[in-house]
């Protein structure tokens, strides 16, 4: 046994090491301790008080489109005005995502289609809408195209109970009570489900033993709508729902979708499919054709080896990227704030800001809401990716 | 080992594929041209010829991975057309092992053998599970059968990929330089599996350049040249006493070394 | 028995069958090739044949394209009115200023001359010395900008920050963006590949801190906290203040797409460099970052593109960019309700751009592809 040669502090690597790193860790510190400082001298010189009091001030403006929490011009404080916002940025995320993927989904595969003409129609869409700027398309379908051909509310563009205007769609909306055949409705509804869900599982399991197939979810899909719609008769018809009316000035009752989020929706979700068209195109093009080949080889049907060999391959590609553009939307969804939509940017980060002049406090909250869904999504992401190699290599 | 499976082989059979005049383009391009061919029964061909020569793409028209232009391809007496129904008999009753193995990624090996089983002939999982597992155990590696391919070795998964095909039951195999994809220590061990299926008198078709597998299994090898069929003969005949200049220079410069 | 030696020939190529070539076999491949794809094909003939020629009658053909009264225009409400943005058109690329000083047009002109022509060598890919090149459009070209934009020596007039304006307001974002966003990406990116930890966690940090918020929000924070983040005195315009955000938001992402092509880099690399006895500083700067800059330039420009994009959202807090400018113009009182071809040509634009840069990346992404193959 030799004994440890002893190296200059200068020279050795983890000393080293530990310095730079405390050197870095001093600065970045005393960098955010001074901007801390600076910051609280520059509010106490313009005598701004910073503090989360204004929370349950009452916030003096109004909040047109709020689906599920309820505003009141009058009663409703800055915080519920926080949530609303957070609720209606989850509302056209997710109203977006859907139609998105879905969109997107159709362009990817028709951009793949043996069709020449069907490919570039694809491909032009996919090149014309994600190379100009989102906010961009957002103002022209709200100002150039949807508000200026839509009618005003008295001339309406009339759909059975439901009305289009220049202010957006107008809507029955179920009334739910407590009368007895509606809880007598939901309960049947939700035996009918747990009896579904159980008649799928015993077709698996017939399935594994016997080799023999049912059409699993059509059954389950007609049967739902059909029982669902003869229960629904025999409780004696229990929704009841409220209708808009056409008032002096604009309609009453039943719910709206206000032409901001219409615009905000359509724009989002055109944009966003372009990309995730080409996410899918990628997914697609990246399972090897050597794949098909070995499954035809076996004696497998076109239809099975899409299914079965194809698209689980393809969606391990197309998932990750597909989710970053999820993200991308619901913080694109930002830029409501254009055309008026209430999401927390626009009510929070814009009106609240400028009546209570708390920008540190509202801008901080802001950028956490985004932070938290960022991270989410992250950690779901690492916990997919992680699954994936799990079971490839 | 010498086991002269001619000299024990069974009996060949009556035809099983017979390929009469066939002509086959890539756009203008003529790659296959008067191709005429007869396999019997338990009949082991190996064909051979220099790269580009259209070995791939003779025996990819034999379950149509491939269309042809011209001349006819009788499988087990179905006639190969457009009818998706006849090229879906011909593929179930024909086996293919590729080079790159292709096995499917996302399904254990064990999946990777029952797909067809569960989708094409329609069998309870667990009947499939036990035909997989013996194919399986017969290119032993059943102990492998929960792993996925990415986690084999080359060898391993060729393997795999001539069990997931003979868990069809199929009556005739395609072999698509089955070993050229593979490290030397790995190419006996598949070759291995290829004699046993060929004493068992599976019916081959074999494109490889293993010149000895070819001498101690085919009762017949094939030179393609230039899309066509130079020369066919006994294996002792082909190589002792190549009929054609074409042969002869090809052999001397595979067998240089 | 042994025959005479035979001679190999060559069966003569022939024609395909039914030889298809030409267009009508192409048609009938890739629009007719089966029953789908025929109804596929004639439904959208249909809808081109729908819609394509109102669109062209309105946008060419019936469109008034020169005047400088909007009486020519609403006179003829078939055409769209192409005259408001000859009109405007000043005003629309180089912004209030010198919309008013027609006399001063020469020097955004003047710029832009000089950047395409450093830039167009530098993309195509037979050019000698594109180091040098680089360095001047890097280094040399944002002084010239400074000095012929701002002014204010040699006798040009100065136009202040607050009055840039229209394209040239989104150009001097972009740049000034990606300009000093990409030194403080390239070390954040070498800071989170880094194998101590605290230098990892700061890097990681503030990467994913900038990429999780919206640039929006970003920029609220720039135009209404920054003056409270300095001392009292140090005060910026709005447009630094936009420029301050957007270099902080881009250099996550800068830093990401480097950080892409780093790892790219074969391990080999690294240890031939370090088998060299070259230290960290030498070895980085020497081997790994020429190797991994190159790689990461189609995900740089990926980047830009978006940046480029995402300038129009400084048209919400109130600056006076392409996107801003086309539409206060197509606002003003003399061009109002002409919005629709504001959009369009500011969205040209913009599209112009961005799908030239995304072909170039393409290309290069496709040439570095084969490079390494070979
Ligand atoms: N899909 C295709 N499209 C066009 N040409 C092709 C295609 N596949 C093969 N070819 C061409 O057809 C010829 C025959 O190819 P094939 O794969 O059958 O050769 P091979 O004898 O199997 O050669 P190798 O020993 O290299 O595998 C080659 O010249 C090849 O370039
Ligand atoms: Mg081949």
């Amino acid at each position: 046994m030799t004994d440890r040669v002893r190296i200059p502090l200068h020279r050795d690597p983890k000393a080293r090491a530990i310095a730079i790193q405390l050197i870095a860790l001093s600065l970045v510190v005393y960098g955010a301790y001074s901007l801390f400082q600076t910051t609280v001298g520059n509010l106490v010189a313009r005598g701004i008080q910073t503090g989360t009091s204004f929370f349950d001030e009452v916030a003096p403006f109004n909040i047109g489109f709020s689906p599920l929490l309820d505003f009141k011009l009058g009663e409703s404080t800055y915080i519920e005005v926080f949530f609303i916002g957070i609720q209606n940025t989850i509302l056209v995320s997710i109203l977006g995502i859907v139609a998105a993927t879905v969109l997107g989904f159709i362009v990817g595969v028709v951009r793949l289609s043996p069709n020449w003409l069907a490919s570039k129609v694809a491909l032009c869409y996919i090149e014309i809408f994600r190379n100009v700027p989102l906010l961009l398309q957002i103002m022209f379908w709200n100002f150039a195209i949807f508000l200026p051909s839509l009618p005003a509310p008295k001339n309406s563009i009339e759909i059975g109970s439901f009305y289009l205007n220049a202010r957006g769609l107008h809507m029955p909306t179920p009334i739910i009570d407590n009368s007895s055949g509606f809880i007598l409705w939901a309960l049947t509804l939700a035996l009918l489900t747990f009896g579904l869900f159980i008649f799928a599982r015993r077709a698996k399991v017939r399935f594994e033993e016997t080799g023999r197939r049912l059409p699993v979810f059509s059954i389950n899909f007609f049967a739902f709508v059909f029982c669902g719609f003869i229960f629904y008769k025999i409780c004696g018809s229990p929704l009841a729902f409220d209708i808009p009316e056409l008032g002096r000035f604009n309609f009453k009752g039943g719910g709206q979708l206000p032409l901001p989020l219409f615009s905000l929706w359509f724009a989002l979700t055109v944009y966003t499919a372009a990309f995730i068209a080409e996410n899918v195109r990628a997914g697609i093009q990246s399972v090897s054709h050597g794949q098909t080949e070995a499954s035809h080889a076996l004696g497998m049907s076109r239809r099975d080896t899409v299914r079965l060999v194809v698209i689980p391959q393809a969606l391990r590609v197309i998932i990750p990227p597909t989710i970053s553009q999820f993200l991308n939307l619901t913080k694109n969804s930002s830029l409501a704030v254009a055309v008026g939509f209430e999401e927390i940017v626009a009510v929070w980060a814009g009106i609240s800001l400028n009546q209570t002049g708390q920008a540190l406090i509202i801008i901080a909250m802001t950028i956490a809401v985004y932070e938290c869904l960022s991270l989410l999504t992250s950690a779901f992401l690492n916990w997919y990716n992680r699954r994936i190699q799990l079971s490839e290599l | 080992m010498t086991i002269d499976i001619q000299a024990n082989s069974i009996e060949l059979g009556e035809t099983i594929i017979k390929i009469d005049g066939l002509n086959k383009w890539y756009g203008q391009f003529h790659v296959l041209k008067d191709i005429n061919l007869d396999v019997k029964r338990g009949e082991r061909i190996v064909i051979c010829g220099p790269s580009g020569s259209g070995k791939s793409t003779l025996i990819r028209c034999i379950n149509r991975l491939e269309v042809h232009q011209e001349g006819s391809i009788v499988v087990d007496g179905i006639l190969l057309t457009e009818d998706t129904k006849h090229i879906n008999d011909v593929r179930r009753e024909v086996g293919m092992v590729f080079q790159h193995f292709n096995l499917f990624p996302h399904l254990t090996v064990l999946e990777n053998c029952t797909l067809a089983l569960i989708w094409v002939r329609k069998m309870p999982k667990k009947e499939a599970e036990e035909i997989a597992m013996r194919y399986l155990e017969r290119v032993k590696i059943p102990e492998q059968s929960q792993k996925y391919p990415g986690q084999l070795s080359g060898g391993q998964q060729q393997r795999v990929a001539i069990a997931r095909s003979l868990c069809m039951n199929p009556r005739v195999m395609l072999f698509d330089e089955p070993t050229s994809a593979l490290d030397p220590e790995m190419i006996s061990e598949v070759l291995d599996v290829m004699v046993g299926l060929a004493e068992d008198g599976m019916t081959m078709l074999c494109v490889t350049h293993e010149m000895g597998f070819a001498r101690k299994v085919a009762n017949r090898v094939i030179f393609m040249d230039e899309g066509q069929i130079v020369e066919q003969n006994e294996p002792e005949a082909f190589f002792n006493h190549p009929q054609n200049d074409r042969t002869r220079l090809f052999l001397s410069q595979i067998l240089q070394h | 028995m042994i025959d005479d030696l035979k001679t190999f020939t060559t069966l003569p190529d022939r024609a395909p069958p039914g030889s298809e070539i030409g267009l009508i076999a192409w048609i009938r491949q890739n629009l007719f090739g089966s029953a789908g794809s025929s109804i596929t094909t004639l439904i959208l003939v249909f809808l081109f044949l729908m819609y394509l020629p109102p669109f062209v009658e309105w946008a060419l053909i019936n469109a008034n394209w020169v005047g400088n009264e909007r009486s020519i225009c609403d006179a003829n409400k078939a055409g769209a009115c192409w005259a408001f943005i000859g009109v405007r058109m000043d005003q629309i690329l180089f912004g209030l200023y010198f919309g008013a000083n027609p006399d001063q047009v020469w020097r955004p002109v003047t710029i832009f001359i000089i950047f395409f022509t450093l830039l167009i060598p530098l993309m195509i890919d037979k050019t000698p010395r594109k180091d040098i090149l680089g360095i001047l459009l890097l280094l040399v070209f944002p002084a010239l900008f400074y000095v012929l934009i701002y002014g204010g020596v040699f006798g040009i007039p100065v136009a202040d920050t607050t009055q840039w304006g229209g394209f040239l307001l989104t150009f001097a974002l972009a740049f000034i963006g990606i300009l000093f966003a990409l030194p403080i990406g390239i070390l954040l990116a070498l800071g989170r590949r880094s194998e101590m930890p605290v230098i990892r966690a700061i890097c990681v940090t503030y990467i994913e801190f900038w990429r999780g918020t919206p640039l929006i929000t970003i920029l609220f924070m720039a135009s209404v906290m920054l003056p409270l983040f300095f001392p009292a005195g140090v005060d910026f315009d709005k447009v630094v203040r936009a420029m301050i955000g957007i270099t902080l938001f881009q250099s996550a992402y800068t830093a990401e797409a480097v950080r892409g092509g780093l790892s790219a880099i074969p391990k080999g690399q690294y240890e031939a460099a370090m088998a060299l006895g070259l230290g960290y500083w030498k070895r980085t700067i020497f081997i790994i970052l020429p190797q991994g800059l190159k790689i990461s330039i189609p995900a740089i420009v990926n980047t830009f593109i978006a940046l480029f994009k995402d300038t129009s959202l400084v048209s919400i807090i109130g600056l006076l960019d392409l996107l801003n400018m086309a539409q206060t113009a197509s606002r003003s009182l003399e061009w109002n309700g002409y919005d629709i071809e504001g959009y369009l040509f500011a969205g040209f634009i913009f599209w112009m751009f961005c799908f030239g840069m995304s072909r170039y990346s393409q290309n290069l992404e496709r040439k570095l592809d084969t490079d390494r193959r070979n």
